[in-house]
């Protein structure tokens, strides 16, 4: 599990809440510089802008705490967000919206029987899913862009335009999801069954937890993910490329890393993966606001993922350098 | 044991014998399909097929050292953009104007130390801070690849020089010189694999890091090494291909990382490190040239070649897994 404390307090404390901690001088930090980044616009236009990666991370998050890897979110986000936007003009939004879910979650539950129940590598796997579904996108359209003809007469937009008693839609489903998700993975059953898979797999099979049935659960998890994060992309853009989520799974994999889940499993929560979601988010407009280039935030957070997963460890090892030779 | 020979023997066949049936069904079904007059075996074609295998070939070749030392390296692909925008534009630095033709070597140098010290920057983190080498180069490829934005912003860089392009449109006993670029570093790495101290050390750490560790093998600079190795292939390549082409765009050598992984897990080298060969990784790289040729000469469009590399990669993973069990009879967990 999570955390382990080590001879000092302070080694735990920073291993425990090290991310927390960070989020917090970064906030200070950005506020000093500029005045505007605290503004209530500009919080909200960050949170919302996060949206769509932070709906892929919540999925995301079930399946690296049980162990594996989902390499394949951002060519199937793409591949949703295409095929809603192609349904909608020939089925209307009503069917188009579950048809895309039924079809994202088929694919999901592919990625789940091959992980889960014939035990192959989540890595290659997920890597091979990548380009499979991303040579499926391009088969369905046909290499073109999709757009919705009549972009004035639909309800569709309100996904990802409209708001709600003043707040967002995208921030709605983003933070009802996650108010959900984190439930799940928190207070039931299924969420200790996913640590103890993650934890230790053989332990776990012999103690009569179905892992093949938690790993296809959590793939299922992460495609209804995806799935929404499409309905997002597809309604707030109305239109959208082949490529749209490409890359996406790297991005989301760093802030679920840098909330402090482990590639190893067993560890990480869906509030730290928000956190994760959030300081990725607000640095990226932090360093625009203090006046840095746009490609600067990437610099910036390699340096911030390696010093946060580095401390994590030195904490819980209790000194700095590895002991390797 | 016969037995463990036979799966042996299986498995280091395997790439080749899919190289023979990819040409064989090409080969017949082209002469169905295709609208193109001549043969897919045509020589002219198999060796442009080998020319084009280079870019990405070469830093597969790397990939497998990293992958047999038990590591994986996801930066290549911005290293590689970074060493070609270093090599293309240091051609036009002031400092090396009255060099003539002399500044190739020097941005060629330029280039290839590029990669060296993105290579030892991974490396150095893997080591001293003990974090996951997927971490890092996940980490370094967003951060490499923002070096590659800031230099240059989002336009390309150009510089055609043609006595480089001449050198790398050159045909030598009929091969390119992207194509000896490839065989020399095949060559150069089986022998580093199979004939050193560090290729030895390498599969020892890879394969049981405790035991190496046990045994006094010093496991950090042996990483480092070959995080060098392959960020020096990832230049090399980046060298090689732009010598010709003469402009990068800044997002050139994105999901190389992904290509080249999958020719090495085609190949049949073990994410968990510890075996592999340099020799079935080229035929993992040829293999995959090999498909993207084909469908597109029996008129099947690129959207396909994706579908189908990523459905091979999965089914590979399958059948090595269904050859492991019958020869270890591996416990079910």
């Amino acid at each position: 599990m999570a955390g382990g404390f080590t001879k000092s307090d302070i080694g735990g404390l920073l291993a425990k809440q090290g991310i927390l901690i960070a989020f917090v001088i970064f906030m200070i930090g950005f506020t000093v510089a500029n005045e505007r980044f605290l503004a209530p616009e500009n919080i909200m236009g960050v949170v919302r802008s996060s949206a769509i990666l932070g709906v892929m991370a919540l999925g995301v998050t079930f399946v690296v705490i049980s162990g594996n890897l989902d390499l394949s979110v951002g060519s199937m986000m793409s591949f949703s967000t295409i095929v809603v936007l192609d349904l909608h003009d020939k089925i209307g939004p009503e069917l188009a919206i579950p048809a895309m879910f039924a079809m994202t979650l088929c694919l999901g539950a592919f990625i789940g029987f091959l992980v889960g129940y014939l035990k192959l590598n989540s890595l290659i796997v997920t890597l091979g899913m990548l380009s499979a579904i991303h040579g499926l996108t391009l088969t369905y359209s046909g290499g073109k862009n999709m757009d919705i003809a009549n972009k004035g007469e639909t309800w569709f937009a309100v996904f990802g335009q409209g708001s709600f008693l003043g707040i967002p839609v995208p921030i709605l489903i983003f933070g009802l999801l996650a108010a959900l998700l984190g439930m799940v993975l928190g207070k039931t059953p299924f969420g200790r069954k996913v640590y103890a898979v993650g934890g230790n797999g053989v332990a776990a099979t012999f103690s009569g937890i179905p892992r093949a049935r938690v790993v296809f659960t959590c793939y299922l998890l992460s495609s209804l993910c995806v799935a929404t994060a499409g309905l997002i992309q597809a309604s707030r853009s109305m239109g959208s490329q082949n490529t749209v989520g490409q890359g996406l799974e790297l991005e989301v994999l760093a802030a679920v890393i840098l909330g402090g889940a482990s590639l190893l499993g067993g560890s990480g929560t869906i509030f730290k993966t928000i956190i994760g979601v959030l300081i990725l988010g607000f640095i990226q407009n932090g360093l625009l606001l203090v006046g840095l280039q746009f490609y600067a935030q990437y610099v910036v957070t390699w340096v911030i993922i390696i010093l946060a997963v580095w401390l994590d460890i030195a904490a819980k090892r209790g000194r700095l350098l590895s002991p390797i030779a | 044991m016969q037995n463990e020979t036979r799966t042996r023997l299986i498995k280091k066949g395997a790439i080749w014998g899919f190289i023979l049936f990819e040409l064989a069904f090409f080969s017949i079904a082209g002469s169905y399909l295709s609208l193109s007059e001549s043969a897919f075996m045509d020589v002219d074609n198999m060796l442009l097929l080998l020319k084009q295998s280079a870019p990405i070939g070469i830093i597969a070749l790397g990939m497998t050292i990293i992958m047999i030392n038990g590591n994986i390296d996801l930066s290549v692909g911005a290293t590689y953009a970074l060493a070609a925008i270093v090599m293309l534009d240091s051609m036009t630095w002031p400092v090396f104007a009255g060099l003539g033709d002399w500044v190739i070597p020097v941005s060629w140098i330029l280039a290839l130390l590029t990669g060296v010290v993105l290579g030892a920057v991974n490396g150095l983190i893997v080591w001293k801070t003990g974090v996951d080498a997927f971490i890092v180069t996940l980490g370094s490829m967003l951060g490499y690849r923002g070096l590659v934005f800031m230099y240059n912003g989002e336009e390309p860089t150009s510089q055609l020089n043609w006595t480089l392009v001449d050198f790398a449109e050159a045909q030598f006993l009929g091969l390119h010189t992207a194509t000896w670029f490839l065989l020399a570093v095949a060559i150069g790495l089986w022998f580093v694999m199979n004939r050193t101290v560090h290729g030895r050390n390498a599969y020892a750490i890879g394969d049981n890091r405790e035991a190496a560790v046990n045994a006094g093998i010093r496991v950090g600079p042996h990483m480092m090494i070959n995080f060098m190795l392959i960020g020096f292939l990832a230049a090399l390549s980046a060298a090689v291909f732009y010598s010709e082409s003469g402009s990068v765009n800044p997002n050139d050598g994105e999901l190389f990382e992904l290509w080249a992984i999958t020719a090495v897990v085609l190949g049949g080298t073990k994410l968990t490190g510890g075996s592999g060969s340099i020799v079935s990784t080229l035929g993992g790289v040829i293999a995959i040239q090999l498909l993207r040729k084909g469908l597109g000469y029996i008129g099947a469009g690129t959207e396909t070649v994706n579908l189908v590399i990523g459905l091979i990669l999965i089914a590979v993973l399958f059948l090595d897994r269904q050859l492991n069990i019958k020869a270890k009879g591996e416990l079910k967990v």
